[in-house]
């Protein structure tokens, strides 16, 4: 057999599982080169892992690989000992599939899940040998690996204190271009042509949002769900490469599809105290906002049939069985409840028919259902049936299902599907009080958990997981107490609810916190963040608290990192001026700052004063309510207006209602599908049929 | 019904780790539509087993492992099922039914191994060392530290390299098969031959036959880290490319060897 290796044998042998770095897993996609137009690298910035366990990335890889002229590969983060190497014997960063180096790719999609990552976008750009900034692309061709953490940022042929719009725009107004002339110290610069140089850099994801802290890496971003405008952009990338047009003009015309932004053609402005004052395009040809895809119809969507199947355990080694998107329940600080809006559902038919599909086409031994709330899916009961029917009771199939709400009947599948003894049960009240879970507007009440544990202890449940998050809009000490209480009350509940001679031992309650992030095109964008000193503080008041009840021992506590809190919160509502830490964060050697072992505060620290930087400005800042958002030419479906009106109602502790209750017209319903059109043809439905009863009598 | 099954692991299957491999051929079975006997309890699994663990790193043309099945499927079926799914590197050859019982287990069985080395082309040792590495084969005792999980003991593993011998297209260069006595060192006591007079082209690959299974297993990197210690040469990992060949249950008796291929000892199913 022949056998095609980026990396020499013996590295290899020597790196930590070498399985991450051969793309030869069941289902992986093989082409001929000679036969395709478009190659494209999908990468997910992380390591191998983490990143075959994202849904999306199956998704579009077979989507992609659908096309014939198309062949998708796919790319994770070199894991840090295989970092070191690559560039120490300058190996140049490679496709799975084909080995071949991605630099010669046509596309580069990076998929950007959370902000942690972004130090690893560059350093895919970097061992790829791709210039760090689009701006660079546009005259720079892909070089040796390893070289932009090297250089320092003075040596950069584009300095990086320029904003991508001013060296644009000597290139795109004739004019301007004539004159550069005049500036002796710029060397005049060839346009390159598409192909030539480097891969078009695109990102997706929940992420490209507010893609305005990495815009200056990317040349393009994708912003909403990939099944609906990439087929065009492919298209279009084919044409303008046959044509021989420039890189520039082929971006030029991108930037024109729906739903794809391209950060070099808009300039944002500030004002004197730094916010931001303005965010143009350069060209009236091109879009003033970006409006986000959305699938309308998951049932006739392109969908996954034949997923990858690793070798190595990766983080989700089953069957994920995506429901739904979206959710109705809006929770106030949660992004994911307002982008991926309006929820839309599978139908049975359809979940039944993907269900056997891909078990069949893997071979797992496990399927998830996956979605932001799966409770709220409407035959929840219908789909869990069939799958104990047809998939676990004769195949062995464990069914997991997270993310649900816990009461009667969820209990009763769970009790179904799994080891009740072994497993754990969990609730994410988020907020301690009733006063904090309204202010967040988490729709749960201390009477729903209370009632859910109880039937949990009956059914012979013993472990409970408590997600609860600090730091949040409003709390006050006494919020961060009560749930250290909500905790107690759920111990006390099982040494009333189960008596002594059921027990198997005491019952372990397990409280975790995570520290709240403001995230855009949520309800709490406008909200402060705190040090990371107060977020210990936090953290101290609800242990002590926990220490001082009287079932301590049945209660563990554990909190979030509060460092790496302050550092999301700074990359998820930066602007574009946020870039440089970044990339002086990377030349410090910053790298998997998801990982706790791998991360390191001080260098985002010196990064910071290297850039002058002023952090509190991006975190400890209460926005006003007036102020212009660097994400807010995007449209993500959600209004300013609806959002402004939710952090209101939040101040009051107001609650608002999910979506199948009472249409809240958060602007979403213009996508004219999901619940918004469901809601509205139920309303207007059952109108007409009051209306012909009456007239029947 | 339990069948045996044997496989090649070639490519870029060599990276991938045996507990890996137990992955996959349980992944594989279920995509083949073949249904394995699950182990009662609490946490229920497929019933199967393999005969001997391949170090990372190595191909392998005979792996084997043994499954019990819910129903009874056909040789052929069975093979092509699982090859209907396989990625490029692993390929099933062949599946028999075996006798149920714990003696006819392929892990129980196993006990010899053999495997073809090849040196790779980077840094190569001297063209003498064949040479050496015969004589130094006829030695009554080779003593290696032999590493458990907890603690490292002396062994002679002399006694369990059966057979080595060297092969470069033409005939074996020498052949160790006879017993020890009657054999003659090429350098100790005719030094003009063979190499020296003959001059066949440098010799590829090493064929070492050698004990394996559950009590007296030795790998073939052992036995080349304890030539070149002993002979003052480099050891690197990754030297050698190493395949291992065929597995064999020993059904000799009385202190007599008869080794057979493991796939032997099952009948081929219609």
């Amino acid at each position: 057999m022949e056998m095609k290796l980026a990396l020499p044998e013996e590295v290899l042998l020597s790196v930590e599982k070498p399985e991450r770095y051969l793309g030869n897993e069941v289902n992986a996609v093989h082409k001929d080169p000679a036969d395709v137009r478009i190659r494209f690298a999908m990468c997910f910035p992380d390591v191998y892992e983490i990143g075959m366990s994202h849904l999306g990335i199956q998704i579009l890889y077979e989507m992609f690989n659908r096309r014939p002229d198309t062949w998708c590969e796919r790319v994770y983060s070199p894991w840090v000992d295989l970092d070191r190497v690559m560039r120490q014997k300058r190996i140049p960063l490679f496709a799975l599939e084909s080995q071949e180096r991605i630099r010669d790719f046509d596309f580069l999609g990076i998929t950007l899940q959370y902000e942690l990552c972004y130090a690893n976008v560059l350093q895919i750009l970097d061992l790829a040998g791709i210039p760090l900034h689009a701006s660079q692309r546009l005259y720079t061709r892909s070089s040796e690996p390893g070289q932009g953490r090297e250089r320092m940022p003075a040596e950069d042929p584009v300095c990086p204190e320029k904003s991508a719009g001013e060296v644009l725009d000597s290139g795109i107004t004739p004019s301007l271009k004539k004159r550069s002339g005049e500036r002796p110290d710029q060397v005049p610069q060839e346009e390159l042509a598409l192909g030539d140089g480097a891969p078009i850099v695109i990102g997706g994801g929940p992420c490209a949002y507010n893609p305005e802290p990495i815009a200056e890496f990317f040349d393009l971003f994708y912003i909403g769900e990939g099944e609906t405008v990439y087929d065009e952009l492919l298209d279009l990338y084919k044409e303008c490469k046959e044509k021989g047009v420039s890189r520039k003009e082929f971006l030029l015309q991108a930037a024109s599809i729906d739903g794809i932004y391209c950060p070099l053609f808009y300039r944002p402005s500030y004002h004197e105290d730094g916010t931001l004052k303005s965010f143009e395009p350069l060209l009236h040809t091109i879009p003033k906002r970006i409006r986000k895809q959305v699938v309308k119809d998951l049932d006739h969507s392109p969908y996954l049939t034949k997923p990858l199947v690793p070798f190595m355990q990766v983080t989700q080694d089953r069957v994920v069985l995506e429901v739904q998107r979206g959710c109705i329940r809006g929770c106030r600080f949660c992004q994911a409840g307002m982008i991926y809006r309006p929820t839309r559902t599978k139908s049975l038919e359809t979940l039944k028919k993907n269900a056997d599909q891909l078990l069949a086409a893997t071979g797992h031994e496990e399927i998830s259902l996956s979605s932001l709330s799966t409770s709220d899916y409407p035959d929840l009961e219908g789909l869990v049936t069939y799958l104990l029917e047809k998939h676990g009771k004769t195949e062995n199939i464990n069914i997991s299902l997270p993310s649900l709400r816990i009461d009667a009947f969820s209990l009763d599948v769970m009790s179904k599907v799994q080891d009740v003894k072994k497993s754990s049960l969990t609730f994410a009240p988020e907020g301690g009080s009733q006063r904090m879970r309204d202010v967040i507007n988490k729709g749960l009440t201390q009477e729903d958990i209370l009632r859910g544990a109880s039937q949990a202890f009956q059914g012979g449940w013993n472990k409970v997981k408590l997600y609860f998050m600090l730091g949040q809009p409003t709390e006050t000490e006494e919020d961060r107490r009560a749930i250290a209480h909500l905790a107690e009350k759920i111990a006390e509940l099982y040494y009333d609810t189960v008596p002594k001679e059921n027990r198997s031992g005491r019952c372990m309650i397990t409280i975790s916190t995570s520290f709240f992030v403001p995230k855009p095109f949520t309800p709490f964008q406008w909200a402060a963040m705190f040090t990371p000193e107060d977020y210990l503080t936090f953290a101290h008041t609800v242990n002590n608290e926990v220490k001082a009840s009287l079932n301590h021992k049945s209660i563990r506590y554990n909190w979030h990192e509060a460092y790496g809190t302050v550092l999301e919160g700074l990359l998820a509502r930066g602007d574009r001026r946020v870039s440089r830490v970044i990339e002086a964060a990377y030349r410090k050697g910053a790298l998997f700052d998801a990982w706790t072992e791998h991360w390191d505060w001080n260098r985002w620290v010196e990064a910071m004063e290297e850039t002058g930087t002023d952090l509190s400005f991006y975190t400890r800042r209460q926005r006003e309510e007036d102020e212009l958002f660097p994400w807010d030419f995007i449209d993500a479906g959600p209004s300013k207006r609806f959002l402004l009106e939710e952090w209101h109602k939040a101040m009051r502790a107001e609650v608002t209602l999910n979506c199948h209750k009472k249409c809240s017209a958060c602007g979403a319903a213009k996508f004219g599908c999901g619940v918004c059109f469901d809601y509205h043809a139920e309303r207007s439905g059952a109108k007409t049929s009051e209306a012909g009863g009456s007239g029947m009598i | 019904m339990r069948v045996r099954v044997k496989y090649s692991k070639q490519g870029l299957m060599k990276f991938i780790v045996h507990l890996d491999m137990m992955r996959y051929f349980q992944k594989a079975c279920r995509r083949a539509g073949i249904d394995v006997v699950y182990t009662e309890g609490l946490s229920p699994h497929m019933s199967m087993s393999f005969a001997l663990p391949l170090g990372v790193g190595m191909t392998s043309d005979s792996e084997y492992v043994d499954v019990d099945l819910k129903s009874a499927l056909s040789s052929d079926v069975i093979v092509n099922a699982l090859n209907e799914s396989a990625p490029e590197g692993i390929h099933f050859t062949d599946a028999r039914q075996i006798p149920v019982g714990k003696a006819h287990k392929g892990m129980t069985l196993v006990s010899r191994a053999d495997y073809t080395l090849r040196m790779t082309k980077e840094d190569p040792w001297d063209p003498s060392w064949p040479e050496e590495f015969i004589c130094w084969l006829d030695q009554p005792e080779i003593l290696v530290l032999k590493k458990g999980k907890k603690t490292e003991k002396e062994m002679n593993i002399r006694p369990l390299i059966y057979e080595a011998k060297f092969v470069s297209g033409g005939p074996p260069v020498t052949d160790l098969a006879r017993p020890l006595s009657t054999r003659q060192s090429p350098l100790k006591n005719n030094p003009e031959q063979p190499f020296s007079t003959q001059q066949p082209p440098p010799p590829e690959d090493l064929i070492l036959s050698l004990s394996a299974g559950l009590d007296r297993n030795i790998r073939p990197e052992l036995v080349m880290q304890a030539f070149a210690r002993q002979t003052k040469r480099e050891y690197q990992p990754f030297r050698f490319l190493i395949n291992r060949d065929e597995v064999y249950a020993d059904l000799g008796k009385e202190g007599r060897h008869r080794f057979v291929p493991l796939i032997d000892l099952g009948e081929r199913i219609p």
